[in-house]
């Protein structure tokens, strides 16, 4: 697991898509706090947090596009099974690569609130709540996304069916709140990775929201190592 | 070393793999040999684990692959058809690599600098795998079969896509290499099995047809009901005529490429039937001169005809047998 992990890391450094991706993602979210905090000249962490969570549809399939598509298209895949590691090893090698570079350049990114701390003053808690909901909601997305790569052939048609399926769950988010029937909407919004979140935005820690989120990275991760186990068997 | 029994590997209703067995001792180099599509790389990715099977066993010393995996892919060093290799890689960072994914323990250091030594590697070991060229590649792919030692190798295809000078090279190393190690190694190209090989398991449709030693096969292709014979004489049609009287011929082809006054012929003959001798008896008497003759299909195809034909009339038999 650990050499998938470092190959992997390295992998992000050796070719441009580290950078891109960490470009990308300072720039947007440079962008974001502009708006959300100085512009409007609020101390509010609550506002760049929640935008940026819709920014990672397009941002977190840029890192998980790849780990699996690409090993496929060169065939090193053959590499990978072959050898002395266990399928869950895999998997959890490449996810936990992906998900260094997205919660090292998310919590360097929440240090904007530095600055906002020295001239005004930044609600600690809510700052870390929030910094919690989206290092979850980041899981999450990389499982699905992981998931998806595994099971294409290229990068990007990895990256737009993650993509979609994003788009589709904040949709979702969306849309429960014109839902009046309860029933209908507990579903909806137990399927909605965008809205489990709020507790934490509130200061709270909530147990519940923990479990769900690393719950459906689990699940992705499983469903990963089981179309592995399938194309074995099958 | 290496034990297959009643091995299937089934597609739907497609056999890939039906009912195989074969066993491979300790530093013995064999050949699987068969057409493309014989289930040749479906037996090796079983035996590597990164195929399982509908029904069977497969042993690498003693472990059994589809039990217990991991423990049998530690004794297995494997380069698939296409080596496995990461393009933005290094040659030494590769090598690292697949150090750290096998687990080995040897010393890191001086076990990777004599992989690169055997299989010549060492001026390219700072260069990205990207910008190396084919023969290299593959030798970077058996450099990663090597790391961790591993008593078995498997190796998919090993020379396809080399030229000529590249192709001794890789069959040379293989040939050290079968000192310490078993090898499996798949071809389609019969000179190779009988450059390396001391044994060759031929399948053909998922099934093992023949499984003998290097020379007997190669000795059972070089058969003499085939000829190309040369013959000067009046005209092509009074040849032919008088070839076909003889008894032992089946079949009397005129071949193309006449010079001067030769004429040139494929000859079927009986089976079991040796016509050199009748054929100089019946130029004599006719005064023609034979200028030349020459025993066809010693190549692979006629091998594969002739072992599918036997595997076809053993089953014919054996039904019979039931029958009765």
């Amino acid at each position: 697991m650990l050499a998938i992990y470092k190959r992997e890391m390295r992998s992000y450094f050796t070719t441009p898509l580290g950078y891109v991706f960490l470009g990308i993602f300072l720039a947007v979210s440079a962008a974001v706090f502009c708006f959300t905090t100085l512009f409007s000249m609020s101390s509010e962490v609550t506002g760049y947090f929640s935008t940026m969570m819709q920014c990672y549809i397009v941002l977190l399939p840029l890192l998980t596009m790849k780990l699996f598509s690409e090993e496929k298209k060169q065939k090193t895949e053959q590499l990978l099974l072959t050898a002395p590691v266990s399928t869950w090893g895999i998997v959890l090698g490449k996810f936990l690569a992906a998900y260094t570079v997205f919660a090292s350049v998310t919590v360097f990114s929440s240090l904007y609130f530095l600055i906002v701390g020295i001239y005004g003053h930044v609600k600690v808690p809510l700052l870390f709540g929030n910094l919690l909901a989206v290092l979850l909601v980041g899981a999450a997305l990389i499982g699905i996304g992981l998931f998806i790569s595994s099971i294409t052939e290229n990068q990007l048609s990895a990256a737009i069916a993650t993509m979609a399926t994003l788009f589709a769950l904040t949709f979702l988010s969306m849309l429960c709140q014109y839902i009046g029937f309860y029933p209908v909407r507990f579903v909806f919004e137990s399927l909605s990775l965008f809205y489990r979140f709020q507790y934490f935005t509130q200061g709270i820690f909530d147990f519940a929201g923990l479990f769900y989120y690393l719950s459906i990275a689990a699940v992705f991760l499983f469903l990963t190592v089981r179309v592995f186990d399938r194309r074995r068997w099958k | 070393m290496i034990r297959v029994e009643n091995l299937t590997k089934r597609y739907g209703s497609h056999y890939a793999l039906n009912d195989i067995s074969f066993e491979i001792g300790e530093g013995e180099i064999v050949g699987l040999l068969g057409p493309n599509g014989a289930g040749k790389s479906t037996t090796m990715n079983i035996l590597t684990g990164y195929l399982s099977a509908t029904a069977g066993n497969a042993y690498i010393g003693g472990v059994n692959v589809l039990d217990n995996p991991t423990e049998a892919k530690k004794k297995i060093g494997y380069l698939p058809e296409q080596p496995p290799l990461y393009p933005e890689m290094t040659v030494k960072e590769y090598l690292h690599f697949v150090y750290e994914l096998k687990g080995c323990t040897l010393p890191r250091e001086p076990h990777l600098a004599e992989i690169a030594e055997v299989v010549k590697i060492k001026d390219v070991e700072n260069r990205l795998i990207a910008h190396l060229s084919k023969g290299y590649k593959q030798r970077v792919g058996i450099a990663a079969a090597l790391v961790n030692a591993p008593p078995v190798l498997i190796f998919d295809e090993p020379t396809v896509g080399l030229d000529p000078q590249q192709i001794i090279e890789v069959r040379n190393l293989l040939r050290s290499l079968g000192k310490k190690h078993t090898i499996i190694l798949s071809t389609h190209i019969l000179p190779e099995v009988q450059a390396v090989c001391e044994r060759i398991i031929v399948i053909h449709h998922g099934q093992i047809i023949a499984n003998e030693k290097t020379e007997d096969i190669t000795r059972a292709a070089e058969t003499f009901d085939r000829f190309r014979v040369k013959i000067c004489g009046p005209s092509s049609r009074d040849i032919r005529n008088a070839l076909l009287s003889l008894p032992e011929v089946r079949q009397a082809e005129a071949l193309p490429g006449r010079d001067a006054d030769s004429f040139a012929f494929a000859l079927e003959c009986k089976r079991g039937t040796d016509v050199r001798k009748p054929l100089f008896r019946l130029c004599v008497e006719k005064d023609f001169t034979l200028i030349g003759v020459e025993p066809l299909g010693t190549d692979l195809e006629d091998i594969f005809v002739r072992l599918i034909e036997n595997a076809a009339q053993k089953e014919a038999v054996g039904k019979k047998k039931r029958q009765r």
